[in-house]
């Protein structure tokens, strides 16, 4: 695991065009580590038949609402299951 | 306003976004919020699903796969359990399980 609660991350913003659990309204986004899960079968491969092997680890990413959309409420949050493969670490 | 509008003009930078990946996209529409009784069709295609998920036909990434490559007409038009029928049907013909048409062909028989 490359990352740990509390770190900071930025959500690569590479074009991707096949099956991917990323959404676009975090793309290029700095959240916070939340939790680390543990890993799992790659959804991009297993989409095509593959197996998903190797396991990936994957992260709860917690994002401010404000860091999304303007409008949103200041206290709002969002969080979302974010694979290693798409963060960045960000200071 | 249509995908590419917002995508070039507030997040400014080209993106692929699937008919799928909708979250922060703006509408005046307040999301519907009402339960609805399950037709007996519906019940019977997760059924079919999950014994398909089960017996290792087709998994649950590429049965997304298949709903997000629905045309977004198309992809606006369905239902929820009609969407899980375009990829079942979709999902089965790619693996040459079912022939190209061929539950149309049954069902005008």
């Amino acid at each position: 695991m490359t990352f740990a609660p509390g770190d900071m991350v930025r959500v690569a913003d590479r074009p991707h065009t096949g099956h991917h659990r990323t959404p676009g309204y975090l793309k290029g986004k700095t959240g916070r580590i939340a939790r680390v899960h543990a890993a799992f079968a790659n959804p991009e491969t297993r989409a095509y038949g593959a197996d998903g092997l190797p396991r990936l680890p994957l992260y709860l990413v917690e994002f401010t609402g404000g860091d999304l959309w303007p409008s949103a409420p200041g206290r709002d949050r969002v969080c979302a299951d974010l694979f290693e493969h798409w963060l960045e670490p960000s200071a | 306003m249509s995908i590419s509008e917002y995508v070039n003009g507030r997040y400014d930078r080209a993106m692929e976004r699937g008919v799928h990946d909708r979250g922060g996209w703006p509408t005046d529409t307040p999301i519907d919020r009402r339960e609805h009784e399950l037709a007996d069709w519906e019940l019977r295609m997760d059924a079919i699903e999950n014994v398909l998920e089960q017996h290792g036909v087709m998994n649950t990434d590429e049965m997304r796969r298949g709903i997000e490559s629905m045309p977004l007409a198309a992809y606006e038009a369905a239902s929820y359990y009609e969407r899980w029928l375009f990829t079942t049907e979709t999902i089965l013909e790619e693996k040459g399980i079912l022939a190209p048409g061929e539950i149309d062909a049954r069902l005008e028989a």
